[in-house]
């Protein structure tokens, strides 16, 4: 393999394993903060347990995080040091804006939640959680600019062969983060809402104590996972009208649509391979009309396939890739404009199946814990436990979809923008030798890899202990009177 | 507007240098100073709310650099490839292990993730090290920025040297920190420790500081060197007679004149290429435009203040000693 594959290895790696946390922090931080909400205004212990019993899971989520956005940060720089000269001007600065408005707020909030339970007055200790949720959705909101400007580049002009920023309103409010945002953050909430669920309804199978939390953490992550659900359908569409216009060839892609259609039929599923632009050999199940809705909101609209499009590419973005030593094997070799099909067309449709399944059930574990009910036999155990992993699973197609439909390109062309604003991946990389990224990548990995087992476990261990494991079985209002900032000489209530 | 965005990321170098430095120094000596499960508890406790916060001046001391300066950014991080793998290694492995150490009741789950710790924080401390003394000492670089040259080309003696010189800074500095922050016997351990070690230990960042001066000195770089040396006498003196807090402080101005030293050196230059001067990424060739400098600056303006009041008001919240006495008994499922 050459430094090119190895770079594309680690950054999908490292970044789909980023973004198993990241959705998880999103959404649960917020609901931990409505939760202790409702404690404050309440001061309904069962709200305090819910707090305190998903806040642990939250932390425990958290942690990993980080560790594993840090890597993110250097990763530019590092395998990608073509790709960061050139995309510097631009690229750089909702990074820099992401951790000086959003982790620094994050982060130090955090850490006064986590400490601050019996040093700070009730409210204040709830203001630092709100603090802390908002800014998780801020770091989503600034990286995902920075994203988007990858799949669609504004606000720039060329100077020097470089791209050159002439207006971060016109990054920040490019119509592909306006999309791409609320749909990340919706796609955060369903995962959080189905982990609710899922870990609650198996609390109620195994008819622990403490029901009354389980079933209130059953209704509010049933519903906030059809709301984020509904969410994602619309603003999923919204997506792919931008996507018709600004990304035709992984519109196309996504349906492994081969020959122009008019109007185009949405293909359910595929039977045979979906691998070859000629598509012989492959037999769909189609609902007519529909992905020329989805392109362009009425049923008549022509979609391009790929036979089509890649002349259009070819004679805008040429046809063989420049003589360089620097592209190694690529060099002078036919671009290939097509995405890897298989990955782009299953991609699309695991993300909305996946999706579709946690809402269902939710839905249907609600359902069956109605009026106090709940089923004893041990499938539902496996039903509340699997659908876990579902909307993590449609996350992580969503982001390989996204991110492998815009190959082979790492900036994507802007019919409507700027001439010259994009860059080939293979452009990109750095000129570092294989032997130090397949190091990293075989590290990174391995360590990854142990950690996720780590995570696991101690996810299942507090998951199990359920509430008992997280608030003392004191008296209910013990520790609710008392705000008192001063109390040094006590023992501390959290502590490593 | 380019030399005042050099400035600001040596303030985000100094702002990493100065508070991730003593946690650095903390899980460091967690071992020395920790001989008690309660004990080492204390340690980690001192920096339990706020390392997560420290860490992010990193981040922005990195971000910073490429949006202000992409190739320095990505000239310095691509050439240095594998000792910061190595360095981002050890701040994945610190970061859980503060998170995940208390998190099961056994002795064996702590006295791994202990190690971790420790591991963790050497490495970092020299990892830190050695990525700011190579943008001091230069890089074979060519014409476009890309490293010439093997592998380990950044590791060479005077990047050696400022790996060990940060290390040892951490080491006092954590010390120094700890004095500070807890009561009882760990108080006084760490005061021991640090006036026992700093001789030795803040030696390689005075050689450091004399290297640098040799090589690049200017009028300017020697006073800031001065402030060096001095502020650590003074340290000692004032931790001597007990003065933890101006001790602290003083450490404080030791950082602060080494960053002014180093970057001063290095000025206009941020990567100087070891092969040909003439390649050396500079402060005006490695900027990005000025509109780009503009936006980031009022970002800057707005952010840095607010982040300088909620950090310190943190540090306030988490201002008293902690002892043993203070340490919750183990509740784990
Ligand atoms: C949609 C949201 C999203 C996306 C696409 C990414 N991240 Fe992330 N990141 C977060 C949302 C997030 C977060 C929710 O803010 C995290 C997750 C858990 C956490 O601790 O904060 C975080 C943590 C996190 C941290 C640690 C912050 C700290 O110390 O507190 C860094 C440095 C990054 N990320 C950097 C990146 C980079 C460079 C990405 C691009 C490849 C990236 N993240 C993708
Ligand atoms: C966290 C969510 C994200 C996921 C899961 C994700 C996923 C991926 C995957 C799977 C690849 C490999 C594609 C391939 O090799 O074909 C990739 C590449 C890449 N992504 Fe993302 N991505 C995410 C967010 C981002 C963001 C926010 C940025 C920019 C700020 C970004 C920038 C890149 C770059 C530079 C590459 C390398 C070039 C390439 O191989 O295409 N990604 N990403
Ligand atoms: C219900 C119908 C859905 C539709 C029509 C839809 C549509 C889309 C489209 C068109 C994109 C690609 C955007 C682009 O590359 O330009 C996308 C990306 C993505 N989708 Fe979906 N989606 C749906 C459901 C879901 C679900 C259920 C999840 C997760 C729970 C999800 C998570 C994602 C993620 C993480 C991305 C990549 C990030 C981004 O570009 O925003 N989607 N979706």
């Amino acid at each position: 393999m050459d430094v090119l594959d190895l770079a594309r290895w680690q950054f999908g790696i490292t970044t789909v394993y980023h973004f198993l946390m990241v959705p998880l922090t999103i959404g649960l931080s917020l609901l931990v903060a409505g939760m202790q909400t409702a404690w404050v205004r309440t001061g309904d212990r069962k709200y305090l347990a819910m707090t305190k019993f998903w806040g642990k899971l939250l932390l425990i989520n958290f942690a990993m995080g980080v560790v594993t956005g840090i890597v993110q940060e250097f990763q530019f720089g590092m395998t990608w040091s073509a790709y960061s000269r050139f995309v510097g001007d631009v690229f750089g600065a909702p990074l820099a804006m992401e951790g000086l408005v959003a982790f620094f707020v994050e982060s130090t909030f955090l850490g006064l939640w986590i400490f601050g339970w019996d040093r700070l007055p009730k409210k204040a200790h709830l203001a630092c959680v709100w603090a802390f949720s908002l800014a998780t959705i801020a770091s989503a909101y600034f990286i995902l600019a920075a994203n988007s400007w990858m799949q669609h580049p504004v606000g720039v002009e060329m100077v020097d062969g470089r791209p050159r920023l002439t207006s971060i309103w016109a990054v920040l409010g490019n119509n592909t983060t306006l999309a791409a945002f609320p749909h990340t953050v919706f796609g955060a909430f369903a995962v959080a809402g189905t982990f609710l669920v899922g870990i609650a309804a198996w609390h109620l199978w195994r008819r622990t104590d403490e029901g009354p939390v389980w079933r209130a953490s059953v209704k509010v992550g049933t519903w906030v996972g059809v709301v984020a659900f509904t969410g994602l359908a619309i603003t999923g569409d919204m997506q792919g009208k931008l996507m018709f216009e600004q990304q035709p060839m992984k519109m196309a892609a996504a349906e492994a649509l081969c020959h122009t259609e008019q109007p185009a039929a949405f293909s359910v599923f595929a039977i045979g391979d979906v691998s070859r632009p000629d598509c012989e050999n492959v037999k769909s199940v189609t609902v007519p009309a529909l992905l020329s809705f989805l392109a362009h909101n009425d049923f008549t609209t022509e979609v391009k396939g790929i036979e089509d499009l890649v002349p259009l590419y070819q004679e805008k973005y040429g046809t063989n890739y420049p003589v360089d030593p620097k592209l190694g094997e690529l060099s002078g070799k036919p671009i290939d404009y097509v995405p890897n099909l298989p990955v782009t067309y299953w991609g699309f449709r695991l993300m909305i199946g996946f999706g579709g399944i946690a809402v269902g059930a939710g839905l249907l574990i609600l359902w069956l814990t109605r009026g106090g009910r709940v089923p004893r036999g041990r499938w539902f155990a496996w039903l509340a436990l699997g659908s876990i992993a579902t909307p993590f699973l449609a996350n992580s197609f969503g982001w390989i979809f996204t991110e492998m439909g815009r190959q082979p390109f790492v900036v994507v062309p802007n019919p409507s923008g700027v001439d010259g604003v994009w860059m080939f991946t293979a452009r990109a990389v750095s000129s570092s030798t294989p032997g130090e990224v397949l190091t990293s990548l075989i590290a990174l990995t391995l360590v990854y890899g142990v950690l996720a087992c780590v995570e696991v476990f101690l996810i299942r261990r507090y998951v199990r202990a359920g509430v008992a494991g997280v608030l003392p079985a004191r008296k209910p209002d013990d520790d609710t009177g008392k705000s008192d900032a001063d109390k040094s000489d006590d023992v501390l209530t959290f502590a490593y | 507007m380019e030399t005042f965005w050099f400035c600001v990321i040596a303030l985000l170098w100094l702002g990493y240098l100065f508070l991730e430095g003593f946690d650095f120094g903390v899980g460091m000596l967690l071992p020395v100073l920790g001989r008690s499960e309660r004990e080492r508890r204390v340690l980690i406790n001192t920096i339990g709310p706020v390392w997560d916060g420290n860490e992010v001046w990193l981040l922005v001391a990195v971000g910073a650099t490429f949006a202000a300066f992409p190739a320095w950014y990505a000239a310095l991080l691509s050439s240095v490839y594998l000792p910061l793998v190595l360095f981002l290694l050890a701040l994945i492995g610190r970061g859980v292990a503060f998170e995940y150490r208390g998190k099961i009741d056994s002795a064996r789950w702590r006295r791994v993730w202990d190690r971790v710790i420790v591991a963790g924080s050497w490495t970092a401390a020299l990892g830190i090290g050695l990525l700011l003394s190579s943008t001091v000492f230069g890089l074979p670089l060519d014409a476009a920025g890309d490293r010439v040259g093997s592998p380990f080309a950044a590791i060479r003696w005077e990047t050696l040297l400022g790996a060990v010189a940060v290390a040892g800074y951490a080491l006092v500095h954590g010390a120094v920190f700890l004095s500070l922050k807890t009561e009882g016997e760990v108080r006084e351990r760490a005061r021991a420790l640090a006036l026992k070690t700093a001789p030795v230990a803040l030696l390689p960042l005075l050689v450091l500081l004399l290297t640098v001066q040799l090589r690049f000195g200017s009028a300017w770089t020697w006073g800031a060197s001065i402030v060096v040396a001095l502020a650590a006498l003074g340290a000692y003196g004032r931790l001597v007679l007990r003065r933890e807090g101006q001790a602290f402080a003083l450490m404080g101005v030791v950082v602060a004149g080494t960053v002014a030293a180093l970057f001063g050196a290095l000025y206009p230059n941020v990567l100087p290429s070891t092969v040909d001067p003439a390649w050396s990424l500079t402060v005006a060739g490695a900027a990005s435009s000025p509109y780009t400098l503009t936006v980031m600056t009022w970002v800057a303006g707005f952010g840095t203040p607010a982040v300088l009041v909620y950090q310190g008001w943190t540090y306030w919240v988490f201002r008293k000693r902690i002892g043993t006495r203070h340490i919750p008994e183990v509740r784990v499922p």
